[in-house]
């Protein structure tokens, strides 16, 4: 019995020790398994690209990591376009979004909703010219025409985007055409500016047809990016770019080679035979 | 013999600052109240004094976003006041999921739910130090404020401030798991909230205080306790419970029939307990 008594001490501490391992492996597993469970899902609700934040909205993946969902601008705003969605939006969850059909953004002067974010994700000084808030200066989308169900376009004289247009004459022009079918009449027809579109929506909710001609989608949807390969040499801002670039020269098994005159020489032949 | 009022004041007092703070909340959206605006992530009192949830904080820091000074400002007003009252008071005093897993927990004494799960609870109470550790873990690699985009206190608060949409599903998944998987489980083993204030809650200054030469250890404090664990010394011995899991909701003190339980001040307990 005596000599048992060591033993079963011995066993027990080894077995403390494996215990101890064991429900730490099993915590570091566990946490694992729900962080993986977890990162899907918050990756998923965080996925969706096209809604349209208020303005001075900082990019997207900025946004969802500095807003805190606490709805103040959704209450500063005086027209109810602001809300914050819910489950079941679809949405980035608890985050302010607008739709433009429903209530456009009415584009205010003092910009309410901007200034009492708490966390800078909406940003003052993305809305404000020269220190001054300016609400023309904001960018929550664009307006894009779907020409096809226009019926500015078909020839249909309507121009209820252009007169909605809070920035008038520049965000939305109408362009004077000849309508050949008829031959006597002309073509209306609706232009966005890129430029000076602001992305409030107006125009989308005052669209007569069924569903919106004219739309607004968020910039980074909306529109392409050339890249900077190409430039515009006529414009002088952007013939600048090139002032300070440096030639890139590539160097391939081939080009260490001088060039040879292939044309002039018999090498020619090699084509023919 | 107790009074009805004496047996539940800290409970009444507690449902009304929940549902007044809820109210409150409400009006500022649904009629421009001034009071308080924003919801519990992020408010201001009276147009001035900025509030801000150090925890949705610290994910943000974790997610490497920029910190504004009003956040900062916010989150330290919050983090003073439950430093002050108890880390976990916003707990008991001030998240709306308390009074669903409240019910939860009412309901599983009446229907007897207790007497077939037993006593001893089948998870561990340090899930949500766990939990807290994967959020910011999460928010590091995901750069976005991980557990806000689950959190069913949020979907719960501005639900009722803002329009709840299918967020009554995450509240009846919580009253659910409490009434039939886990007692006190949301609150009181998961939550990483909970666990943040546990954390702020070990240096607060209003504590509980139990004195021993009072108790005829009927043990009723340690069955309406919420987070018994916190109440080891009762009939042991005279101390302050100094654990940040309590959530200073008081029922203890309500139920004792001894006086052997009331609040106090931390440094006062101490030292009392030093003069002995």
């Amino acid at each position: 019995m005596s000599e048992n008594i060591p033993n079963s001490k011995k066993k027990s501490a080894l077995s403390d020790r494996r215990k101890f391992i064991l429900t730490m492996a099993r915590g570091v597993g566990i946490a694992a398994m729900g962080g993986f469970v977890w990162s899907a899902f918050v990756d998923e609700v965080t996925a969706s690209q096209l809604l349209l934040r208020p303005p001075g909205a900082l990019v997207e993946d900025d946004f969802l990591k500095t807003c805190i969902k606490c709805g103040l601008c959704v209450e500063a705003c005086p027209y109810d376009t602001l809300v914050l969605a819910k489950p079941g939006d679809h949405k980035p969850l608890g985050t302010p979004y607008f739709t433009p059909r429903e209530v456009p953004c009415y584009m205010c002067p003092d910009i309410p909703c901007v200034p009492v974010c708490p966390t800078g994700a909406l940003d003052t000084s993305s809305v404000s010219t020269d220190g001054v808030l300016d609400i023309n200066s904001a960018d929550m989308g664009l307006a894009v025409v779907d020409e096809d169900s226009c019926i500015a376009f078909w020839g249909i004289q309507c121009d209820a985007c252009y007169r909605a247009c809070p920035i008038l004459g520049q965000a939305i022009t109408i362009e004077y055409q000849k309508n050949e079918r008829t031959g006597k009449h002309a073509f209306m027809k609706p232009i966005v500016h890129a430029d000076a579109c602001t992305g409030c929506g107006m125009c989308e909710r005052a669209c007569v047809t069924e569903k919106p001609a004219i739309y607004i989608l968020p910039r980074e949807v909306a529109q392409g990016k050339a890249g900077n390969y190409y430039i515009k040499g006529w414009d002088k801002k952007d013939e600048a770019r090139l002032k300070d670039a440096k030639a890139i020269k590539t160097t391939t098994e081939i080009s260490k080679q001088s060039a040879s005159d292939k044309l002039n020489s018999d090498l020619l032949e090699d084509l023919y035979e | 013999m107790k009074t009805l009022w004496n047996s539940y004041r800290y409970l009444f007092f507690r449902r009304f600052t929940q549902i007044g703070l809820l109210v409150l909340y409400f009006g500022a959206n649904a009629w421009g109240w001034t009071i308080l605006q924003g919801n519990l992530s992020s408010s201001i009192i009276m147009k001035t004094i900025p509030m801000s949830d150090p925890y949705a904080a610290l994910q943000m820091l974790a997610a490497g976003a920029l910190m504004a000074t009003n956040l900062l400002i916010g989150v330290a007003v919050v983090t003073a006041f439950y430093f002050i009252v108890g880390g976990r008071a916003f707990c008991s005093w001030v998240c709306p999921i308390n009074m669903v897993t409240d019910l939860a927990n009412y309901l599983r004494e009446v229907i007897g739910m207790n007497k077939i799960t037993g006593i001893k609870q089948p998870a561990s109470r340090k899930i949500r130090y766990w939990v807290l550790g994967l959020s910011l873990v999460i928010s590091a690699i995901m750069g976005v404020t991980a557990f806000e985009f689950i959190s069913p206190i949020s979907m719960l608060h501005r639900g009722i401030v803002f329009g709840i949409g299918f967020g009554w599903a995450a509240v009846l998944i919580i009253f659910l798991f409490d009434l039939f998987v886990l007692k006190n489980g949301w609150c009181g083993h998961i939550c990483p909230l909970g666990g943040f204030y546990s954390i702020l809650g070990k240096f607060s200054l209003i504590r509980v205080k139990h004195l021993e030469e009072n108790c005829t250890l009927c043990m009723k404090c340690k069955v309406v306790c919420p987070e018994n664990q916190v109440l080891y010394m009762i009939g042991k011995e005279s101390l302050p419970v100094l654990s940040g899991e309590c959530t200073n909701c008081a029922r203890c003190i309500e139920v004792c029939d001894d006086d052997a339980l009331n609040f106090s001040i931390r440094s006062m307990a101490q030292n009392k307990k030093m003069g002995e």
